[in-house]
């Protein structure tokens, strides 16, 4: 008889590793970014309304202005999380060739943040008048 | 593990696979269950266009040429969709939101519920253009 070459139960083993390789982290920053999106999402859109027709140099004072300027980050941030998480449970769902699917979890990170970053810059830029 | 046998010898049995999409009736429930998946990942791409009004704003030349877009019967059945998009996966979220309670499970409020949020977006996306037209002045 040899010895187990661990002592951890099975159900210690395997816990945390689905398809993403971790926990149910991502489910919970999902939800917490999507009760974040809703008002967020309703708040950016009244602002939207608020500045159309208008010219670029009053959507710039606007957009810029503390309180937009700060609604606008906190909706880029909360939907630019939310959406990378949905994407990566959309390519885990469908994607089953590992190569691709590490690409396509890569690419996924690499958009959102890309997004999120280019658009707290432009709002950042406004506000600071640069 | 395509290619194992069965023990005497012969091909493997063809065991029926899992009910897949097209085995089932289209339902409400089903449809808006897919729709929030798609809206989800239009909306995703759908970010760009907010980078990029966003960043537009910085100068004049930049803002002409995001309002040209906008302007454009392309444009406008692009946003327009868009704006539909994010109602109805917020709408969605919303109702998603409900069922992690542990409410809303039941048949009529399920069946409510998928109703409402098709409903519900197709009546605010219309409410928010007529909104949106009238303080751009109308036409333009």
């Amino acid at each position: 008889m040899t010895a187990p070459r661990h002592i951890r139960t099975p159900l210690a083993r395997v816990r945390g590793f689905g398809a993403a390789r971790s926990g149910t982290d991502t489910f919970w920053h999902q939800r917490v970014t999507a009760v974040a999106s809703v008002p967020l999402t309703i708040a950016a859109i009244v602002i939207m309304i608020m500045l159309l027709g208008r010219n670029q140099a009053a959507v710039a004072q606007i957009l810029g202005s503390p309180l937009v300027a700060i609604i606008m980050l906190l909706f880029v941030v909360s939907i630019t999380a939310h959406m990378r998480i949905g994407m990566q449970v959309i390519i885990e769902d469908y994607v089953h060739h590992d190569p691709l699917k590490l690409v396509l979890l890569v690419s996924n990170s690499f958009f959102a943040i890309i997004v999120g970053l280019t658009s707290v810059y432009g709002l950042l830029k406004l506000s600071f008048g640069l | 593990m395509a290619e194992t046998r069965s023990l005497d010898g012969r091909a493997p049995a063809q065991r029926p696979l899992s009910p897949h999409l097209q085995i089932y009736r289209p339902m409400l429930t089903m449809m808006m269950s897919i729709v929030h998946r798609i809206t989800g990942a239009a909306n995703y791409f759908g970010t760009i266009l907010l980078a990029w009004w966003i960043n537009a704003a910085a100068g004049p030349s930049g803002y002409a040429r995001f309002q040209w877009f906008a302007g454009s019967w392309i444009g406008r059945i692009i946003l327009f969709g868009y704006t539909w998009s994010v109602i109805h996966h917020m709408l969605g979220g919303i109702r998603h939101l409900i069922w992690d309670s542990g409410r809303g499970f039941g048949a009529n409020e399920r069946e409510w519920l998928a109703a409402a949020n098709l409903i519900g977006s197709i009546a605010i996306t219309i409410i928010l253009w007529v909104i949106g037209l009238l303080a751009m002045g109308g036409s333009q």
